[in-house]
């Protein structure tokens, strides 16, 4: 019988693919089901220059703080519970991310649907007026070819395609051949960062067979369809600390360890080397143990 | 009703700003505007579309912060910018500044290029403003707040909307600016920040202390004759005490003197 290829990867197998220079895409949105395993595994690698876009979270500001990132395109970079990312807020305020492309957050999804359309770009009326236009001034306007009901053409933002050479995403499920579902409430836009990229690698809490994709879950959660993606990569608990449901939810007393620690230079670097020197399974021991210290301590 | 507080005060506030909007999405970022969006589907407007401010819309009208409830629809945030483009929405967004022009900024405070203080980022208040209904809440009135202009421009404004071209102006609809000490709206001469009503024991003389611009004031109404906020009423307490925010919340918004 002939089958789809198996396109399972080790992490870093996935990260070997990424090379310097290149613009990433990670999927999730702010801390909510962010392909953290992989972003760690960046951290260690030595890649550089990197072109990152994010609806940020965590994944941003660690990326940040560790040099990694030549130009930043985000709309916001948020926590949620914390409303400020540290390590981001130092990077903007110390100007280390040498480019900066701020956009509204829904000219984002813009950008990646003219991307996965390969259209130049798609119009939009999001940042007219705003700020958006002044600080990114490679934006430019379009005229509409039609006349609007008084007789005026409207000029709206030529949103760019936001071009991928690589998509990082976080699903709850998929098999081999990179079928994914996601179980919680928000597809977020994990498709379209597939689609506006070159090559996409979809990493999951647990790699099951095609059949067991749809046993007990609707076909339409089935967001990402393997002819989308390059490889596949099981990493349990592998969206930590945000949120990956029905999985889990955001680790908030991590997220606070973290937050904390990265305000003061002395606890960040004791976090560092504590959870952020070691591989994903010496992460995961280390959250692990951590954990059961916190919970001894109550 | 000696007794009630000035969140209070706000709560109605806040509910009044969505009273006339019909059946739309109301979007309210923050606690109070929460409170408040909750207290106009309880009262005047029981067609507002509410979500869990995740994904879900909502059936019933749960109290803050409470998560099980009907649900009759997904709006999951691809959605979330549909439905701004289609207008059907009235979103109450915080703001770090907010300018005479009715201009408001969640960016950056300083030179963009290196923010003294860094924020959220523009988040959706620059689509937002161009496409639906936009009001914002301020917990805490000061200059620093209402500022002349603001460091950077993320909700767009009225004046700049109208320079911007018929594309931004057309659904720019900035509605309401509720504060701690009083209700504004941006229809000023030369659309700008306008003093509707301050909140009761509040002077229009603290108000404008407490804003860097000056305040346009409602025609024929001078100093003395700016009509007071009103007072939730004795049913709408006892939605606001017993019901929506039994915990009090409210208070770590806009604290009792």
């Amino acid at each position: 019988m002939s089958r789809p290829r198996d396109k399972q990867l080790t992490i870093d197998e996935v990260v070997a693919q990424l090379e310097d220079g290149m613009t990433i895409g990670i999927g999730g949105w702010g801390p909510r089901r962010k392909p953290m395993a992989l972003v760690r595994a960046i951290l260690h690698s030595d890649l550089k220059d990197l072109t990152i876009v994010s609806w940020g979270g965590a994944d941003v500001g660690l990326l940040a703080e560790a040099g990694k990132i030549r130009k930043l395109v985000y709309a916001f970079v948020s926590l949620d519970s914390i409303p400020l990312e540290p390590l981001f807020q130092q990077a903007r305020q110390n100007r280390t991310i040498p480019e900066i492309c701020e956009w509204d957050e829904g000219m984002f999804q813009t950008g990646l649907k003219a991307a996965a359309e390969r259209l130049p770009f798609l119009p939009m009326r999001a940042g007219l007026g705003s700020d958006v236009l002044r600080n990114n001034p490679d934006l430019q306007l379009v005229t509409s070819p039609y006349a609007d009901e008084l007789g005026d053409h409207e000029q709206f933002v030529a949103v760019p395609a936001l071009k991928l050479d690589v998509a990082l995403v976080h699903m709850n499920r998929a098999d081999v051949h990179g079928n994914a579902s996601y179980l919680g409430p928000d597809p977020y836009f994990d498709d379209l960062f597939c689609m506006a990229a070159k090559k996409a690698f979809v990493s999951c809490e647990q790699i099951v067979d095609t059949a067991g994709l749809t046993v007990d879950t609707p076909v339409q959660r089935l967001l990402i369809h393997r002819m989308m993606v390059a490889g596949v990569v099981e990493t349990p608990n592998g969206a930590h600390f945000t949120n990956c449901v029905p999985d889990y939810e955001r680790d908030e007393k991590f997220q606070k360890h973290y937050a904390t620690s990265a305000a003061d230079p002395e606890a960040w670097a004791v976090f560092k080397e504590r959870f952020l020197s070691g591989d994903e399974d010496a992460y995961q021991a280390a959250v692990a143990a951590w954990t059961q210290e916190q919970e001894a301590l109550r | 009703m000696n007794d009630v507080t000035r969140s209070e005060v706000c709560a109605a506030a806040v509910a009044d700003a969505f009273a006339e909007d019909g059946e739309i999405f109301a979007s309210p970022m923050g606690l109070m505007p929460m409170l408040g969006v909750r207290l106009a589907k309880l009262t005047s407007n029981p067609d507002l579309a509410i979500s869990d401010g995740e994904a879900l819309f909502l059936g019933g009208t749960p109290p803050l912060n409470a998560k099980a409830d009907v649900i009759e629809g997904p709006i999951p945030f691809r959605r979330v910018f549909d439905v701004i483009a289609y207008g059907k929405r009235h979103v109450m967004m915080g703001a770090t500044q907010v300018d005479r022009h009715g201009n408001q900024n969640i960016s950056a405070i300083g030179d963009f290029a290196q923010p003294k203080r860094q924020l959220l980022g523009s988040r959706g208040a620059p689509g937002n403003t161009v496409n639906n209904r936009t009001s914002y809440w301020v917990p805490r009135h000061s200059p620093r707040v209402f500022v002349e202009k603001v460091d950077v421009v993320t909700g767009v404004g009225p004046k700049l909307a109208k320079e911007a071209g018929p594309a931004a102006s057309k659904y720019n609809d900035i509605h309401r600016i509720v504060s701690n000490l009083g209700v504004f709206d941006v229809n000023g001469p030369d659309d700008t920040v306008r003093l509707l009503s301050a909140h009761p024991g509040v002077t229009v003389e603290e108000i404008q202390e407490a804003t860097g611009f000056e305040l346009a004031l409602p025609d024929g109404m001078g100093d003395g004759k700016v009509p007071t906020t009103r007072e939730p009423s004795p049913g709408e307490l006892m939605l606001i005490r017993e019901m929506l925010d039994p915990k009090r919340l409210r208070e770590r918004e806009v604290p009792s003197a």
